[in-house]
C-alpha cells in the first residue's frame, strides 16, 4: 500500500468544515495547513458556502483538483459514502477522525468501511483516529496549532494506536531533541494497520527508524508483523500497553498459563530482533539512540565521569543491562595517564570506568573519549558530563562530538537536563550524539543498540 | 503433514477435548521422538508381568478420561520396586474416577524439563521450553519462541533459560546431550505448527534428559475447541 500522499501531499480537502464552529476538528484542520503548510486546502461541506472568503465545496467531486489527503471529519453513518466519492475522484488516500463504529457497536458501518477500503485498495487510516504527521510537510492531527508541540524534523516514525501516546510521544521527542520524520495514529485500524505502514516505512527515505506503540494485534496479525518486522533493513521499536493478563482464565495446560499473551509478545519481538521498549521513557531512549546509530555493538562499553559515584551507577546498570564493562590494561591506563593534564594525572583512576576527578577539564574528557574509541575491545563510549565541576566549558559536547566524527565509535552522553547546560546538550544532539537525562537512560540507549536486530 | 497415526489420534480423541497419555505417547513415538517403554494394564497380574519384563523400579499412572492431571488427582506412583508394591500401587489408582488402566512405564533418570507449544491468538503456534518441576512452577524460569525454529535459534532460545548451566552440567555434575535437545525442541516446533488447526496446546512435563536421551515421559495434549 503506498501512503505517500498521505504523508506527503500537494493538496487536501477537509471533509466535514463547520460553518460554525471554529474548534471543530476538521476548521482545526483546515485552518493549520492553509496557514502553516505547503498544501493547497480545500473545505467540503453539503452545504456549500464560503470560509474565510475561501469556497466551501458541496463534494468532494467539485473540486477542480486531483486531491491527495482527505481528511474526513463527518458522522460515522455519512464516512461510507464519502470513502465512495474519495475513491471515484481518485483520492490518494484518507484518513478518518471520526468515531462511532464498531467501538459503539456500529458493526454495519465498520463492515462497510472495510469493504469499501479492500475493494479499492485504498489506503484510509482510522476510523477514530487522529490522523497523520508529516515534519514540515502536512499536519492533519486535529489539535489546535498553538497547542502543539512539534518535534525537529528527524528520522524517526512513531505509529501508535492511540492518539494520546502519539501526541505525548511528540512531546517528549521535542523535548528530547529527537526528530520526527511521520507520525501516524491509527485508532481503529479498519483498513491500514501497524504491518502496512511498517512495510510503507521500511521504503520511506525520509525514515531510518520506524518505532510503534501497540495495544494489541488481531488473530495472526501479530505473526505477520514480526515476520515482516525482522526483514526490515531498518530499526523497529516497539511499546505494548496491556501487558497483565486480565483475571486468571482456567488454563488446563502449563504451557497455556505461563505462555500468555504479554509473554509471547515479548518473546517474538525478541526472536525477529525487534527493540522492545518496556515504557515510555526506555521507548524515548531507544528511538533517540538509533536514529544516531542504525548500527549494532555486541556491548562492550567504556565510561568516563568525573565522580566514582557516577561511575559507579553505570556500572551496576550495565551489568544488569548485560553490557560488559572491560578493566583496562595497565599500558593502556599509562598511556591515557600519560596524556592528562597535570592536576589530575597523579589523582585519576582509569581502569574503567574511568574517574578524571572533579579537577578534570574538557582537554581530559576529550583525551579519555578518543583513546577509549580507539581501543578494538570497546564498541561504545559512555561519558557522564558533570558540567557543574569548575574546568568543564560549555564546549564540551561540541568537542566531544568531533571525536564521534572522527573515529566513528559511538558516543552516549549524560548531562543533566536544565537550561543552564543546555549549550553542551546541543553541542552532542546538533553533532548527532545522543544525550540522556539520566545515567540510567545513557544505558538504555546503548542497550537498544546491543539489541537491535538490523543494527 | 500430520501423519496417519498423528491424525487418528487427534480425531478420536475430539469428544473429550484432550487426548490420554499413552495415545500421546504413541503419536511422539511415530513421530519420531523418544518415549519410555510402558505396557497398558487392565489387572493386578498384568501390571506385575508388566513390570517384571520392563525391569523394576516402574512408574505406574493411573488411565481415566476424568483425570486430566493425573499427580493432582493422586493418579502417579514412581519408584515401585516389585510386585508387593505394584499390586498396592494399582489397587490404589483402580478406585480413581474413570478408571480405565494403568500404564506401566519404565523408570527413567535425568534433568526434568518442559517442553509446551500452543497456539497463540495474535502469533499463531509458538513453542516453549524450561526447567521442569518447580523450575516452571515456582520460578517460571522458561524460554518461548514463535514456532516453526530451527536448532540453531534452539540454541539461543535455551541461553533464554536462566538455569541453562544446569542443562551444560554444572559443578561435575552432568549435564545434558545438547543436541539431542535442541534436535528435539526443533521437531516438536515443526510437529506443532503441522497441528495448529486441531490443537490448543502440548505439555510434554517432564522431558527426562541426560546425557544420553531426552525422552518425553508426560504427553498432555489440549485439543482446539470445535468452534466450527
Amino acid at each position: 500500500m503506498d501512503f505517500r500522499a498521505l504523508f506527503e501531499p500537494k493538496t487536501m480537502a477537509v471533509v466535514g468544515l463547520s460553518l460554525s464552529n471554529e474548534r471543530h476538528p476538521a476548521n482545526i484542520i483546515y485552518n493549520k495547513n492553509y496557514f502553516r503548510y505547503p498544501v493547497k486546502v480545500y473545505g467540503v461541506n453539503p452545504k456549500g458556502g464560503t470560509y474565510h472568503k475561501e469556497k466551501i465545496y458541496t463534494s468532494i467531486k467539485e473540486i477542480p483538483e486531483k486531491i491527495d489527503l482527505a481528511m474526513i471529519a463527518v458522522r460515522a453513518e455519512y464516512v461510507p459514502g464519502v470513502l465512495r466519492e474519495c475513491i471515484d475522484s481518485w483520492v490518494g488516500g484518507a484518513a478518518v477522525i471520526s468515531g462511532g463504529f464498531a467501538e459503539t457497536g456500529r458493526y454495519d458501518l465498520r463492515r462497510q468501511f472495510e469493504e469499501i477500503a479492500a475493494e479499492a485498495d485504498f489506503p484510509v487510516i482510522g476510523p477514530n483516529c487522529l490522523g497523520v504527521y508529516s515534519s514540515g510537510k502536512v499536519d492533519s492531527l486535529f489539535l489546535p496549532s498553538e497547542r502543539m508541540v512539534r518535534p525537529e524534523s528527524g528520522n524517526v516514525a512513531i505509529v501508535s494506536q492511540s492518539g494520546g501516546i502519539l501526541v505525548d510521544q511528540m512531546v517528549k521527542f521535542a523535548g528530547q531533541g529527537i526528530g520526527l520524520s511521520r507520525a501516524v495514529s491509527i485508532g481503529n485500524k479498519i483498513a491500514v494497520g501497524e504491518l502496512e505502514l511498517l512495510n510503507y516505512l521500511a521504503r520511506d527515505e525520509d525514515t531510518d527508524v520506524i518505532a510503534f506503540y501497540v495495544e494489541g494485534f488481531g488473530p495472526g496479525e501479530g505473526r505477520e508483523f514480526v515476520t515482516a518486522a525482522g526483514r526490515s533493513p531498518k530499526p523497529v521499536i516497539i511499546m505494548k500497553a496491556g501487558k497483565s493478563t486480565g483475571g486468571s482464565r482456567a488454563v488446563s495446560s502449563h504451557t497455556a498459563s505461563i505462555a500468555g499473551d504479554y509473554a509471547v509478545f515479548s518473546s517474538a519481538m525478541r526472536q525477529f530482533g525487534i527493540v522492545e521498549a518496556k515504557d515510555e521513557y526506555e521507548m524515548v531512549s531507544f528511538c533517540e539512540s538509533l536514529s544516531c546509530y542504525p548500527k549494532g555493538i555486541d556491548g562492550r562499553v567504556g565510561i568516563v565521569t568525573a565522580s566514582g559515584g557516577h561511575g559507579a551507577v553505570a556500572v551496576d546498570t550495565c551489568e544488569a543491562s548485560g553490557l560488559v564493562v572491560p578493566q583496562f590494561s595497565e599500558e593502556v591506563q599509562e598511556r591515557i595517564r600519560g596524556r592528562l593534564s597535570g592536576s589530575v594525572q597523579s589523582i585519576a583512576s582509569l581502569g574503567n570506568p574511568i574517574d578524571l576527578t572533579g579537577s578534570a577539564r574538557d582537554d581530559d574528557f576529550v583525551i579519555a573519549a578518543g583513546e577509549l574509541s580507539r581501543l578494538p575491545d570497546i564498541d561504545c563510549v559512555i561519558m557522564l558530563l558533570l558540567p557543574y565541576i569548575p574546568e568543564v566549558t560549555s564546549d564540551v559536547g561540541a568537542r566531544l562530538s568531533q571525536i564521534y566524527r572522527e573515529e566513528g565509535k559511538p558516543i552516549v552522553a549524560y548531562v543533566p537536563h536544565v537550561e543552564k547546560y543546555r549549550m553542551i546538550i546541543e553541542g552532542f544532539q546538533l553533532n548527532n550524539v545522543p544525550v540522556s537525562d539520566s545515567i540510567e537512560g545513557a544505558i538504555m540507549m546503548v542497550e537498544a543498540m546491543k539489541r537491535c536486530g538490523p543494527c | 503433514m500430520l501423519s496417519e497415526t498423528a491424525a487418528a489420534v487427534l480425531e478420536e480423541s475430539k469428544k473429550r477435548g484432550w487426548v490420554l497419555e499413552p495415545d500421546a505417547k504413541r503419536l511422539f513415538a511415530d513421530a519420531g521422538f523418544d518415549v519410555p517403554v510402558s505396557e497398558r494394564v487392565c489387572s493386578e497380574d498384568e501390571a506385575v508381568a508388566a513390570g517384571e519384563r520392563i525391569g523394576w523400579p516402574v512408574v505406574a499412572k493411573v488411565i481415566s478420561p476424568d483425570v486430566i492431571h493425573k499427580s493432582d488427582a493422586g493418579g502417579v506412583a514412581v519408584g515401585i520396586d516389585g510386585p508387593g508394591a505394584m499390586r498396592e500401587v494399582f489397587a490404589r489408582l483402580s478406585n480413581i474416577d474413570g478408571f480405565e488402566g494403568v500404564l506401566v512405564e519404565e523408570m527413567l533418570p535425568g534433568i526434568e524439563m518442559i517442553i509446551g507449544g500452543k497456539i497463540d491468538g495474535q502469533f499463531g503456534p509458538v513453542v516453549l521450553a524450561g526447567m521442569g518441576g518447580v523450575g516452571v512452577e515456582i520460578y517460571r524460569d522458561t524460554a518461548i519462541r514463535m514456532a516453526p525454529i530451527e536448532e540453531k535459534e534452539v540454541g539461543l532460545m535455551l541461553d533464554d533459560i536462566a538455569a541453562i548451566s544446569i542443562l551444560r552440567g554444572y559443578r561435575g555434575s552432568a549435564g545434558v546431550d545438547m543436541e539431542k535437545l535442541k534436535k528435539l525442541i526443533a521437531g516438536f516446533s515443526s510437529l506443532i505448527v503441522e497441528m495448529a488447526n486441531l490443537v490448543e496446546s502440548v505439555d510434554l512435563n517432564p522431558v527426562l534428559c541426560t546425557e544420553e536421551r531426552c525422552v518425553i515421559a508426560d504427553a498432555r495434549i489440549i485439543l482446539k475447541k470445535n468452534d466450527k
